[in-house]
């Protein structure tokens, strides 16, 4: 746990009002709560690192010399489902938006802090199954689980994955409907709809797709369980199904996961750019509303990745024009943060250069989106790597720079200590710089037609995938250093005043760390949102 | 170092390549305006605007209330991308209809995928594995199904692929443009080894293929084979498979191809190659109107490859009586086609089923162009 030492007449927080073990084990404070998923989330996101390092090294060469076919293809795997239902799904809105939602709208924890501590214990279980499958041997399905491979071919422990990701659900549909009904019932007097950081708006979005989708692929999951285990066919032609039927139950959920994964996000990044502009950001409510509607229109949009499945090429084309729609919310967001940024106070504090590096990342994983979208190109190019590139895009370029963003804009907040920033502004760059080598060669191994999921490939695309591989050694140097500088600010750390930033929200004007009823009084909000005229210029921590 | 070591397109050696091309040079040109405009503007303004000294927050927001000004910013950068994606849905449209709908008188190959190989069969009666022998400048149309999982037949060259699936038929087609040798890749992960499921696909000139036909299996053209098989397992005990022979227990597969068959529920479905093999696997799911549900399922009794023979043998049976047709063994010539059998090599026009009521007299064997 956080052993950070506070001088002793500091005034109690949630870090330090309580000790020992089970003070964290059993506690329902949504502050701690987040911690705990902090520790889990990080853990699997360096085991997925790991298995991402393996890949990287043994496409570095054509011939299939550091890993045999099935290990190469469980690897690939792992990587997939670790870093897809264990990593980016929890990520922002488990530790985040747990921690922040209810300092944002001046509440004293969530609607039902029981249920969010256990959908942190049923996480762990969905955790400690997966890790079991990682020990014990592996599944090579993919992440995506197709059948009939996976429900009568596969020689690995499909359904213990499947049951891992099955259960790892009903966290993600718990930590939703903990979030909607929060925001509805439990913002502080004065707060109104309009009033909400878009931070919150983003998480509501993401929540109502969580309750909504999630249980799709746990019936999908549970499906592709009966067929393997009991052989009751839904699937497999074999046993009478059809193997189509489970790419578009897959896909329901799936591609809307994928906002689940980039929405909140796309949340961080706006109440990064409000704060390093000193600016409300430009064109709040269609702020708001885009993510409202990224969520709505992205239910209707999973067909596009059947276009080669023989779906019908009419539902095809209703598919491809959704696709190109759900696209026009994240442009417009887009727009209003470069509007934002114009006449704004720009300070490139680290958060900020996170923010930057999302918004040229995200647009080319966004604009990348339209190529696959378009039916005819994406004949040729769904399957290969450029569609590894495009998804990599936008959930490493996009998701993982907004967690981190939030991460280094937050972490005062969170444990009351600042980080060094010369060390955060170099390796926010090394991220920015290895994460563009690792990937963009990859969208020119893709056109050029080399598949994914390849183990062995033809000698022509090599000088591509040394390109990619050189530029991974990057990247994961880029993710090492903010590892340890973390760490060394619990100690070291300056510390940090209540809003270091010059920052607007209310969760800024408690103590850092928060105590653990958050604020001593209940805040009566009776400004707008994101008002910065309020703010002294002491209150205001420039750099360091 | 080799010179195709470092490339950034792959050959364009199908007629749909340059249209695919093209498209992805548009995208490329829009996605390279969008993201230079918008790197540059983040830049500037990054610049421009930067902390001056140790300014403090304005005391009053001056663009805090954008107005009418803010609903045109609005509306102009929601309708302009709008209008762009729109041409590109209908340009990546118009293509994906031409990519999925092969020319009535393509030549038809047949493509069986399995765990880890591709089993390739010509209607001539040449098979072959993980290679592709096809003559330049022709429509060729793959049948494919899968014996096991998922595949999916790619040729980066040619632009195309199609998924490849068990216990159903998809189709490809492509028109090569360029004599030489391409990639196959399965591109739908199938296990282990995915990626050792390529093969090549050689582009000859006509003269080259028949040469290379010539040197065929010795085993007759599919639909002979598939008329073996037919024989075999009895089929035409009960389906009369020349017309005039009214059985009455089953229906008359001499002309059945392609067209519409009544069914007892009172709906139709077109006689196509899925319709003959679910017909052959599961004979309950589909009834002909008047007859009863007295089929025995031949399930586990065929292999994917044979199945695809017995299709070919019924497409040869043609369609109905005195409308043309190009199948392999029925005399009635159409056109000078070189998709028409050459057959004089592997024999097929001795031994073919010629059905009685073919009004028309067997044209010679044309010869190719």
């Amino acid at each position: 746990m956080i052993t950070a030492t506070y001088p002793e007449k500091e005034k109690k927080n949630y870090l330090n009002n309580e000790h020992g073990l089970m003070s964290w084990l059993l506690t329902k404070d949504h502050k701690r709560i987040a911690i705990l998923y902090l520790y889990a989330v990080t853990f699997f996101f360096i085991i997925g690192g790991l298995f991402a390092v393996l890949i990287r090294l043994e496409l570095a060469t054509p011939a299939g010399d550091l890993l045999d076919s099935n290990t190469y293809n469980k690897v690939f795997t792992m990587h997939g489902v670790i870093m897809i239902f264990f990593f980016l799904i929890p990520s922002i809105p488990a530790i985040l938006g747990n921690f922040l939602i209810p300092l944002m709208i001046g509440a004293k924890d969530l609607a039902f802090p029981r249920i969010n501590l256990i959908s942190w214990y049923i996480y762990m279980v969905g955790g400690v199954l997966g890790t079991i499958v990682v020990c014990t041997g592996g599944v090579d399905t993919g992440w995506t689980f197709y059948t009939p491979f996976s429900s009568s071919y596969s020689n690995g422990y499909v359904v213990m994955t499947a049951m891992a990701a099955f259960i790892n659900g009903f966290s993600s549909i718990l930590t939703g409907l903990n979030f909607i009904v929060t925001v509805h019932r439990m913002r502080a007097p004065g707060l109104t709809w309009f009033r909400l950081p878009l931070f919150v708006w983003a998480h509501y979005a993401t929540s109502a797709v969580m309750i909504l989708g999630t249980p799709v692929i746990a019936v999908t999951l549970f499906l592709l369980m009966l067929e393997r285990g009991l052989h009751i066919g839904f699937f497999d032609p074999a046993y009478g199904g059809d193997p189509v039927l489970f790419q578009h139950l897959f896909w329901f959920y799936s591609h809307p996961a994928v906002y689940i994964m980039i929405l909140p996000s796309m949340g961080v990044i706006s109440e990064v750019i409000s704060t390093f502009t000193w600016k409300k950001p430009f064109g709040y409510t269609f702020i708001a509303f885009s993510s409202v509607a990224i969520a709505v229109f992205g239910f209707l949009v999973w067909g596009h990745h059947l276009f080669v499945s023989s779906q019908s090429a009419y539902a095809g084309m209703v598919f491809s024009v959704l696709s190109y729609i759900v696209a026009i919310p994240s442009a417009v967001k887009i727009f209003n943060w470069l509007a934002t940024m114009y006449k704004g106070t720009i300070r490139l504090e680290t958060p900020m250069l996170y923010a930057i590096g999302f918004m040229g990342l995200f647009t080319v994983g966004g604009l990348t989106g339209l190529f696959l979208s378009a039916m005819g190109l994406d004949v040729h190019l769904t399957d290969t790597y450029f569609v590894v590139a495009h998804f990599h895009y936008v959930m490493v370029g996009g998701a993982i720079m907004g967690y981190l963003a939030g991460l280094h804009f937050w972490w005062p907040k969170i444990t009351g200590r600042m980080y060094p920033q010369g060390w955060s502004k170099v390796s926010a760059i090394l991220i920015f710089v290895g994460f563009n080598l690792t990937f963009f060669p990859q969208f020119l191994l893709g056109y050029m037609g080399m598949p994914r999921r390849y183990h062995v490939y033809p000698p022509e695309f090599q000088v591509f995938n040394v390109l990619s591989s050189a530029g991974a050694s990057i990247l994961g140097l880029g993710y090492v250093i903010p590892g340890i500088y973390f760490i060394w600010s619990l100690k070291y750390g300056a510390i940090a005043g209540a809003n270091p930033w010059g920052a607007s929200g209310l969760e800024w004007q408690t103590s850092s760390p928060p105590p653990t009823e958050n604020f001593a009084i209940t805040p009566v909000v009776t400004t707008e949102v994101y008002d910065y005229s309020t703010l002294t210029k002491e209150t205001v921590h420039v750099g360091s | 170092m080799d010179p195709k070591s470092f490339q950034l397109f792959p050959e364009q050696a199908s007629t749909i390549a340059g249209h695919v091309d093209a498209l992805y040079a548009f995208l490329v040109l829009v996605s390279a305006f969008f993201s230079l405009l918008i790197a540059f503007l983040v830049v500037w303004f990054a610049v421009k605007y930067r902390q001056k000294g140790n300014e403090g927050p304005p005391v009053h927001d001056p663009h805090s209330e954008h107005g009418a000004a803010g609903m045109i910013l609005e509306i102009v950068w929601t309708v302009i991308p709008l209008g762009l994606s729109m041409i590109m849905f209908a340009w990546g449209v118009s293509i994906y209809f031409t990519e999925s709908r092969p020319p009535a008188d393509s030549m038809e190959i047949y493509v069986t995928g399995k765990q880890w190989m591709w089993k390739i069969q010509h209607m001539e009666g040449a098979r072959e594995i993980n290679e592709l022998h096809i003559p330049i400048n022709r429509d060729i149309k793959l049948t494919m199904t899968s014996e096991d999982v998922i595949h999916d037949f790619y040729v980066p060259d040619f632009r195309t692929k199609s998924d490849v699936l068990p216990g159903k038929y998809t189709t490809e087609w492509f028109k090569p443009t360029k004599v030489g040798a391409y990639h196959i890749f399965c591109a739908e992960y199938c296990g282990t080894k995915h990626s050792g499921m390529i093969g090549t696909v050689y582009v000859m000139t006509q003269t080259d293929y028949d040469e290379w036909l010539a040197h065929g299996s010795g085993e007759g053209s599919m639909a002979e084979q598939g008329q073996a098989l037919f024989n075999q397992l009895g089929c035409g005990n009960c389906h009369p498979s020349v017309i005039n022979n009214q059985n009455g227990r089953c229906p008359n597969l001499v002309g059945l191809f392609g067209t519409r068959v009544e069914l007892k529920d009172g709906t139709n479905v077109r006689a196509d190659e899925s319709y003959i093999r679910e017909s052959v696997l599961y004979p309950e799911s589909k009834i002909v109107a008047g007859y009863d549900n007295i089929m025995p399922t031949f399930k586990g009794l065929i292999s994917e490859d044979g199945m695809l023979k017995l299709v070919e043998y019924i497409k040869s049976l043609g369609k109905q009586a005195g409308t043309t047709n190009t199948s392999v063994p029925l005399p009635v010539q159409t056109s000078a086609t070189p998709l028409t059998p050459s057959n004089s090599k592997t024999g097929a026009m001795k031994t073919a089923p010629r059905p009685a009521a073919m009004p028309a007299a067997p044209a010679p064997p044309q010869g190719n162009r």
